[in-house]
C-alpha cells in the first residue's frame, strides 16, 4: 500500500537541509509504528519518496511524501486509522513539520519529482519597495526571451528561461520588503527562486520564501498531488507535542 | 531575551544553518526565574561534534529538574558566523531558546580536547564577559568547566573561575544551589561566590591559588591564597551509576551530527590499566549500570527517538558483564522490527567472539575498530595493553568469517622506550591481518590510523618527555616506508605538529594562559582541525611569552619535581603511579584489579567506594587476555632519554 502525505515545513525548522528532512521522517515512521516497506538488500532501507527539493531556508505549506507500506504486516492501517495518521504524525515531528493530508494511492503512481510540472512560491524581497519590484516584475513578464546560463550537474547549460516563468506578481509588502508572487514550472530544467531573483535584480536580497502549491498536469488540467486545504489546521500541534 | 530575530537574517549566509536552530527532539526551554541559577552549557566546538556530548546533556537534565535551576546549550560558532557575529555585534546565544549568553549567570564549558582551548576563550569573549577571571565583577558570568581536560586546568586556569573535577552529577546540584542563593541576595561581591564553590567537594577556584615558580624556571607549588580553599581539590565520582539513569531523554538532533544514535553508557571507569590512557586512570573505579536499566533505556530510548542504531558506550564494552545477552536481546527486540543495529564502540579484541561478530552485524554492519595501540608484544607490556597478536588475529578472523571486508586498527607512537622495531611492528600486525582477510574476501583491507602519544596528567606515564615532533615525523615515515607497497593497508595519521600544541596544553602550567590568549588573539580558533590548525601561532605565542615547547612538551620530568596538577586528586596516589612507570619501564604488566586483589590505587581505597560489577569472573579472554604471570616486578635498571630539556630535533 502507498500513502501520500502533504506536510509543511515552516518556522525555525526551515533552515534544515533537504537531506535533514528526509532523515526526520525516518525516524518518524519508526516512532509512530509505521510497518513500511524496507528495500532488499545488503542495507536494507525504508521505502520513503520524496517529493522535489525544497531549498535550505524556504518554507512550505506544500511537501509530499510517498510511503510504501509493508502489505503483509498486521499493523497496516484501517480506513479510520489513516484519518487519524496525520495528528498521530504531527503529533511525533518536530515543531515546524506538520502533516496536513493523507491518501492511499496506487503503487505505479508516477513519482512526484516526474509528475510535478510546476510550483507557486510567495517569495519576500527585503529592503526594496514595491514599485521597483512592480517595475522589475513587468520588464521580465514583458521579455519574449530571458536566455541567461547557468549551472546544472556540474554544467553550464543555456537555455530560455521565459516560458518557465508562468505567472508573476507583486501581491504586497512585508515589514521587511516586498512580497511577489511566482507560478514557475518546473520541467524539464525548471527556474529556481534565486534564479528568477537574479532574472528580476542579481542585487535584490531574498527575504522569507516560501512554496505555497505544488501541481500536476493530468489531461492538461492542473491538480494537486493531494487534494485538500493547504494551510496548517492544526494549532494544537504544541500542545499535543508538550502532552 | 532572544536573540533570534537578529540571528535569522544572518543564516542565510553561512554554511550549515542548522547547526544553530536547536528545534531539537527534547530541545530544553527551562525557565529562568529569578530564583533560578541560569546555566548555559558549552562545548567548544560545532555543533555536529557537540551535539551529542553525554556529559552535557546529563548536566543538562539534572539541572532542569531542580526548581532553582535551568539549563540551555551553546556550541562554537563556525568562522562565517562568528564574524557576521561581530559585525552586526550579536552576542554569543544559546540554541535552545537563542537566548544571550549575558543574560545567563553561569558559562560552563565540556572540555574533552586540549586543542578547544582556543575556542573556550573566543567563547568567553563572545558572551561579552572579560576573559580573565579576575577582570570580572558580580554582573558578569560565572565560566566553569568540567570533563576529563581539567584534571590539568592549569594552563586555563586565568580564564576560568571554577572547575569541576570528577563526575558532575552530584556537584552540579550543589553548584546550582550555591549560585541560586547568592543571585537571591543580589549577587554581592564575586569573591563571596567563588570563595562558598570553593567549599563543594570536587570544585576547584583557580584563582584562591597561587602558582609558585622557582628561579630555575621550574614550579615549586600550587598553594592557596585563601583561607577558603582547601589545600588538595578531591575529584568526585558517584558511587552507582544506576541512581543516575542519564540522559533519560536524549536529544534527537535534526541536521546530521556525529554518533548520531542513541548513546547508552552501559559502565564508567575501567580498570585494564593500560598506561597511555587518561580516562582509565581518572575515572576508577568501575560501576555498571544494572543491566536490566540498560535494557529498558535502550528500548525505550529507540522507541522515543526512532533511531535503528544504539551504541553501549563505555571505554570497554566488551568487559560488561553479560554483554552479549544485551546485544541479544536489543538486536532481537520484536518492537524494534529487527532493523536496529548495536554498536560497541572500544572493543577489546579479546573479548571480540564470533559470537558478537554475527550479532552486531545482524541488521547493518558499522565500521569495526580494533585499538591494539602497539606493534610489538614488548611494548604492549610497557604501556599494559596486554593484547597477543593471536587475539588480534582471532578477531579479525571472527569479523572477517562474518562479512566484514575493511576495519581500522589503531595504534600509537612515540611511546616510552619505543624502538624502531616496535614502529615496523605495526606494519606486521596489519599485513598479517590483511593476509587473513584473504582467506575470506578478494580485497580485504585495513587501515592503520597513527597517532603520536601525547603524555597526559594522572596517568603513569606524566613524567615522560613526549617525542619531539621531528622524532614521531620520522617514525610515521618509517612507517609509511615501510607500507608503501602494501595494497591492502592504508596508513593515516595525526599530523605531529599537533600532538606538540596538544602537548603544551596537556602538562603545562599557568604560564600558558598567555599563549592560548596569545593564539586566539592571532586568529587561532578551530585548532583541533587539521585544516585549521597553525604551529606558526603556537611558536610566535611561546616566543613572545618567552618559553619553550621543550620545557613543557619534551622533557622528562623527575619524580621529586612538582607537577602542576599535585594540588588536583584524581584519587589516585602519586606513588603509585610511579611504581606503576617503573614497572612499564621494565615492561611488567598489571591485573585488572576488578577480578584480582587490590593495588590500592587510592580510587576506591580513597573515597570508601568500590568498583560495581555484577559478573565475579573476568570476561572472555581473562582479566588481561593471557593468562601469563604478571606479577609485579622490581624496579630494574632502565635508560631513558636524557632528562634535562633536550635541544628540538635531537633524537631520542
Ligand atoms: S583502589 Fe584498588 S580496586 Fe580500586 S581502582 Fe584502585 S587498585 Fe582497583
Amino acid at each position: 500500500m502507498r500513502v501520500r502525505l502533504r506536510f509543511t515545513k515552516t518556522g525555525k525548522i526551515r533552515w534544515t537541509s533537504h537531506r535533514d528532512v528526509a532523515r526526520v521522517w525516518e525516524r518518524v515512521i519508526r516512532r509512530v509504528g509505521l510497518p513500511v516497506a524496507y528495500s532488499q538488500g545488503f542495507s536494507p532501507h525504508p521505502k520513503l519518496h520524496f517529493g522535489l527539493a525544497l531549498s535550505t531556508g524556504h518554507e512550505s505549506v506544500a511537501e509530499f511524501i510517498d510511503i510504501d507500506l509493508d502489505d503483509d504486516s498486521p499493523a497496516l492501517p484501517s480506513p479510520d486509522e489513516l484519518d487519524a495518521l496525520p495528528l498521530r504524525i504531527s503529533a511525533a515531528l518536530p515543531i515546524g513539520l506538520e502533516v496536513t493530508g493523507c491518501a492511499v494511492i496506487p503503487s505505479n503512481t508516477t513519482s512526484l519529482q516526474q509528475a510535478v510540472e510546476s510550483c507557486e512560491w510567495d517569495i519576500e524581497i527585503r529592503n526594496v519597495a514595491p514599485d521597483a519590484v512592480e517595475a522589475a516584475v513587468a520588464r521580465v513578464v514583458a521579455a519574449d526571451d530571458l536566455t541567461i546560463t547557468r549551472q546544472r550537474k556540474g554544467k553550464d547549460v543555456t537555455d530560455d528561461v521565459r516560458p518557465y516563468v508562468l505567472a508573476l506578481a507583486v501581491v504586497g509588502s512585508t515589514d521587511a520588503g516586498t512580497l511577489v508572487h511566482a507560478h514557475l514550472a518546473t520541467q524539464p530544467r525548471g527556474l529556481r527562486v534565486s534564479e528568477l531573483l537574479a532574472l528580476l535584480d542579481p542585487a535584490w536580497e531574498e527575504g522569507l520564501v516560501r512554496r505555497t502549491a505544488q501541481w500536476t498536469l493530468i489531461d492538461g488540467a492542473r491538480h494537486e498531488p493531494l487534494p485538500g486545504p493547504v494551510e496548517p489546521t492544526s494549532t494544537s500541534h504544541a500542545t499535543v507535542r508538550a502532552s | 531575551m532572544t536573540v533570534w530575530t537578529e540571528l535569522e537574517p544572518l543564516l542565510a549566509k553561512v554554511q550549515k544553518p542548522a547547526r544553530y536552530i536547536g528545534c531539537e527532539d527534547g530541545v530544553y526551554t527551562p525557565d529562568h526565574h529569578a530564583g533560578a541559577a541560569s546555566w548555559l552549557l558549552a562545548y567548544p566546538d560545532t555543533y555536529e561534534i557537540g551535539l551529542p556530548n553525554q556529559g552535557l546533556q546529563i548536566l543538562a537534565e539534572i539541572i532542569n529538574e531542580r526548581p532553582d535551576g535551568a539549563a540551555e546549550r551553546t556550541y562554537a560558532p563556525w568562522g562565517d558566523l562568528e564574524e557576521l557575529m561581530r559585525a552586526t555585534g550579536l552576542p554569543l546565544f544559546s540554541v535552545d531558546t537563542h537566548r544571550a549568553a549575558g543574560d545567563f549567570d553561569i558559562l560552563a564549558f565540556n572540555l574533552s580536547a586540549e586543542l578547544t582551548y582556543t575556542n573556550l576563550v573566543n567563547m568567553v569573549d563572545l558572551a561579552g564577559c572579560p576573559i580573565r577571571s579576575v577582570d570580572r565583577s558580580a554582573d558578569d558570568l560565572l565560566i566553569g568547566a568540567g570533563g576529563h581536560c581539567t584534571y590539568n586546568p592549569e594552563p586555563i586556569a586565568d580564564f576560568l573561575d571554577f572547575v569541576v573535577l570528577g563526575d558532575g552529577e552530584e556537584a552540579v546540584g550543589e553548584i546550582t544551589e550555591a549560585v541560586a542563593a547568592w543571585k537571591q541576595a543580589g549577587k554581592g561581591d564575586r569573591l563571596e561566590i567563588l570563595r562558598t564553590l570553593a567549599g563543594i567537594e570536587g570544585v576547584y577556584v583557580p584563582r584562591l591559588y597561587d602558582a609558585v615558580f622557582g628561579d630555575d624556571g621550574l614550579l615549586v607549588e600550587v598553594v592557596p591564597n585563601d583561607p577558603a580553599a582547601p589545600a588538595t581539590v578531591e575529584k568526585r565520582t558517584i558511587a552507582d551509576l544506576g541512581e543516575w539513569p542519564y540522559p533519560k531523554a536524549q536529544l534527537v538532533p535534526l541536521t546530521e551530527v556525529v554518533h548520531d544514535r542513541l548513546n547508552v553508557e552501559v559502565f564508567r571507569g575501567c580498570t585494564r590499566g593500560c598506561r597511555f590512557c587518561q580516562a582509565g586512570m581518572i575515572t576508577r573505579p568501575v560501576r555498571e549500570r544494572p543491566a536490566d536499566q540498560v535494557r529498558t533505556m535502550v528500548s525505550e530510548g529507540l522507541q522515543r527517538t526512532g533511531y535503528d542504531e544504539v551504541a553501549l558506550t563505555s571505554l570497554s564494552t566488551a568487559d560488561f558483564s553479560g554483554i552479549e545477552q544485551v546485544v541479544v536481546d536489543t538486536v532481537n527486540d520484536p518492537d524494534c522490527g529487527g532493523q536496529v543495529s548495536v554498536s560497541l564502540p572500544s572493543l577489546r579484541v579479546d573479548a571480540f567472539t564470533v559470537g558478537i561478530a554475527a550479532e552486531i552485524q545482524k541488521a547493518r554492519r558499522t565500521g569495526l575498530t580494533f585499538a591494539p595501540e602497539a606493534g610489538t608484544w614488548r611494548m604492549r607490556q610497557v604501556i599494559n595493553k596486554l593484547i597477543r597478536e593471536e587475539d588480534l588475529y582471532a578477531a579479525v578472523r571472527s569479523a572477517y568469517s562474518q562479512g566484514w571486508r575493511r576495519m581500522k586498527l589503531y595504534f600509537l607512537t612515540g611511546l616510552p622506550t619505543e624502538t624502531d622495531e616496535d614502529t615496523l611492528g605495526i606494519a606486521t600486525l596489519a599485513r598479517n591481518c590483511v593476509e587473513i582477510g584473504k582467506e575470506f574476501h578478494r580485497n580485504p583491507s585495513v587501515t592503520v590510523s597513527l597517532g603520536g602519544f601525547v603524555p597526559k596528567p594522572f596517568t603513569p606515564f606524566q613524567w615522560f618527555g613526549q617525542n619531539t615532533r621531528e622524532e614521531l615525523q620520522r617514525k610515521i615515515y618509517l612507517l609509511r616506508d615501510e607500507l608503501r607497497r602494501d595494497r591492502g593497508v592504508q596508513l593515516k595519521w595525526h599530523d605531529p605538529k599537533a600532538s606538540m600544541a596538544e602537548g603544551l596544553a596537556s602538562r603545562g602550567d599557568r604560564r600558558l594562559a598567555d599563549v592560548i590568549e596569545d593564539v586566539w588573539r592571532h586568529g587561532g580558533t578551530f585548532q583541533e582541525w587539521g585544516e585549521h590548525f597553525d604551529l606558526r601561532l603556537w611558536e610566535e605565542a611561546l616566543e613572545r611569552a618567552g618559553l619553550r615547547e621543550e620545557d613543557f612538551v619534551y622533557r622528562h620530568r623527575t619524580e621529586d619535581e612538582a607537577l602542576p596538577w599535585d594540588h588536583l586528586s584524581a584519587g589516585l596516589h602519586k606513588d603509585f603511579l610511579w611504581q606503576d612507570w617503573r614497572d612499564a619501564l621494565a615492561e611488567v604488566g598489571l591485573e585488572d584489579c576488578r577480578w584480582t586483589p587490590c593495588y590500592d590505587c587510592g580510587a576506591c581505597t580513597g573515597y570508601g567506594i568500590e568498583h560495581v560489577v555484577a559478573s565475579a569472573v573476568p570476561p572472555a579472554g581473562g582479566s588481561q587476555g593471557t593468562g601469563q604471570d604478571l606479577t609485579v616486578g622490581g624496579e630494574v635498571p632502565v635508560t631513558l632519554l636524557p632528562s634535562k630539556p633536550a635541544p628540538v630535533g635531537a633524537r631520542a
